[in-house]
């Protein structure tokens, strides 16, 4: 279902990103990286692939939605808006700059192309909800996405949230959980413990969908897969590396949450990525 | 006035919604496991596919509410004052005020009348919170007339509000077909020139039942209801303040943060006059008929009287 040449596009794209990311937040001098790296293949698929939008008219009202309800990953989004062409990609240097529509977490009104402002943890699933009932009630054929972190999934909310999407019926709704297994202060297992977390999700009435979330092939798959679901909001759980794509990120995945690399190690961290397209 | 005729406010919501839904097929109500007692209930009977029940979980509705706004949706959140505003404070602040989106927080059982349930059922701080958020309107209509109208100006504007109503029934003071709805705009409903005294809710009733007892003492009092708590008019309170040179604020509310706050917050700004604030007294309620709790907790004509008097004697 997905072409030599579009896996290797999207591949191409997902480096663009993880460039972008690494940059901006370079150039910021604050801002959250690994959140950021660890969703970057997941973005660029929704982006890419998955999502009907149009950046020349953002507020088409068949659009797919998708909502990131882990806000202070703002640079994945940003870099695949500004990728998608909402904005120009000389613009993502402005991120956290004072008078910026980049904003350190997301602000729906600022930019065009963006469905919910977050940043508060454990909201987005609620909205997302909102926007696919309001799908079922118009008998619209959209669909909405929501990408949540591990740890925001501590949040009461995203449970109060679960419970309404399934007990809604709203099967026009896929939730992503960008599974990382890092929050700011540690691993979210010693922190607080959210596992059996498959088991929790098929208790509140989800179909539950696990995939390498670093494998595109694996993204799109399960995506087709969650479409299947009828009657039922169905949850991908995608495996994933807080930092993915630069070393010393991923082997310090706790002073990257929310720190900026410095000019040096942004300058590794590009040469890393340069490689990894070397490969593709 | 037609001060026999007494109505629960929800009752007048509850109606109202009912017409609204007619009239505009974009309304979708949410309540939160409180259908009966908001008065959503009828929308909800009338309206199923656009009624959502989201279950004992406030937070999650106003966050759906969000989404669905962002969709057209003009939606309409209804629950308990305290939960509407305080459970949900972060939510609305964040997926409504910031995002400026459609939504209307019609809240029932404010203030201390909610009575028997006690005090973690009686919202004395809710206005308070709500008027600090930027882009927030807050409005606390004082009888069933207002309280039409003002569900009727809510569907028509765009843009987060937060609608304040009692659970008891509330005496009407204003006239049906010439009264003059607009949010943001204050009305006077009585003149005089001795003392201004604003108030809004329940407690217009009691202004007015003071101004009546201060006149017999030769004292002529302007009562002003002040039904949009934000924006504030504040043309109208600093002119009042001017014309009087003293004022009283009355409301079913904390003394603090609420409209007196918001009084006094604009007259030390623009015009310094004796003022005091009739409202509890930075304390929680307790269980009890709603009536010996006004009592109880200061909410009377008697004690604005005594402000009022209290307020002239400090005139210069």
């Amino acid at each position: 279902m997905l072409s030599k040449e579009k896996l290797k596009e999207l591949k191409t794209i997902a480096v663009k990103l993880r460039r972008h990311i690494i940059e901006m937040i370079c150039i910021a001098s604050s801002g959250h990286p690994g959140g950021s790296l660890s969703a970057a293949d997941i973005v660029t698929v929704l982006y890419n692939y998955k999502l009907k939008i149009n950046p020349k008219d953002p507020g088409w009202v068949d659009r797919d939605r998708f909502v990131m309800s882990k806000g202070h990953a703002a640079p994945v989004l940003y870099a695949a808006l500004a990728e998608a062409g909402f904005f120009p990609v000389e613009y993502l240097k402005t991120l956290r700059k004072i008078g910026s529509s980049l904003q350190g977490h997301i602000d729906m009104l600022s930019l065009p192309g963006i469905e919910m402002s977050t940043g508060s943890l454990g909201q987005g699933l609620s909205a997302a909800n909102g926007m696919a009932l309001a799908g079922k009630m118009d008998k619209k054929n959209y669909r909405v996405y929501c990408l949540m972190g591990d740890g925001e999934c501590q949040e009461g909310q995203v449970w109060e949230a679960a419970m309404t999407s399934s007990s809604k019926k709203l099967d026009n709704l896929t939730a992503i959980v960008d599974h990382n297994k890092y929050q700011i202060d540690g691993k979210v297992e010693d922190i607080k413990n959210i596992h059996p977390f498959i088991d929790k999700w098929k208790a509140f009435g989800w179909e539950v969908i696990s995939c390498d979330g670093h494998d595109i092939g694996a993204i799109v798959k399960a995506f087709a897969e969650a479409e299947k679901s009828v009657g039922k909001p169905a949850v991908i759980i995608a495996d994933t590396i807080k930092g993915k794509g630069v070393s010393f990120m991923e082997q310090n995945p706790l002073d990257f949450h929310g720190k900026a690399p410095t000019l040096d190690e942004q300058t590794k961290a590009i040469c890393e990525l340069c490689r990894i397209e070397e490969l593709n | 006035m037609n001060e026999e005729k007494a109505v629960a406010l929800r009752d007048v919501y509850g109606k109202t919604l009912v017409e609204l839904g007619r009239e505009n097929l974009n309304i979708v109500v949410l309540d939160a496991d409180l259908s009966c007692s908001t008065k959503t209930a009828g929308f909800a009977k009338a309206f199923p596919e656009r009624f959502i029940n989201m279950g004992i979980s406030e937070q999650d509705m106003i966050s759906t509410a969000a989404g669905l706004a962002t969709c057209g949706k003009v939606v309409f959140a209804s629950t308990f004052a305290v939960f509407g505003s305080g459970r949900a404070w972060d939510q609305v602040r964040m997926s409504l005020a910031y995002t400026r989106l459609n939504v209307k927080i019609v809240v029932t059982h404010a203030g201390i009348t909610t009575g028997e349930d006690g005090a973690s059922h009686q919202a004395n701080e809710d206005i308070a919170i709500m008027r600090v958020l930027p882009n927030m309107t807050v409005v606390v209509p004082s009888d069933g007339i207002e309280t039409e109208k003002a569900i009727r100006a809510a569907a028509d504007f765009y843009g987060p509000m937060y609608i304040r109503l009692g659970r008891a029934k509330t005496p009407t003071i204003n006239t049906g077909e010439g009264y003059d709805f607009k949010i943001g705009k204050g009305v006077v409903v009585r003149e005089g020139k001795d003392i201004a005294i604003f108030a809004c809710g329940i407690m217009v009733k009691m202004a007015l039942d003071a101004a009546d007892a201060l006149a017999q003492e030769g004292i002529k009092a302007k009562v002003i209801n002040i039904h949009t708590i934000k924006p504030l008019d504040k043309q109208l309170i600093i002119d009042s303040a001017k014309e009087c040179g003293g004022v009283v604020t009355a409301e079913e509310h904390s003394i603090l943060g609420g409209l007196g706050g918001a009084v006094a917050e604009t007259l030390v700004e623009n015009c310094l006059v004796p003022m005091a604030r009739v409202g509890v007294k930075d304390v929680f309620g307790e269980s009890g008929l709603p009536d010996e709790l006004l009592v109880k907790y200061g909410l009377t004509s008697n004690e604005i009287v005594k402000a009022a008097k209290a307020v002239i004697a400090r005139k210069k």
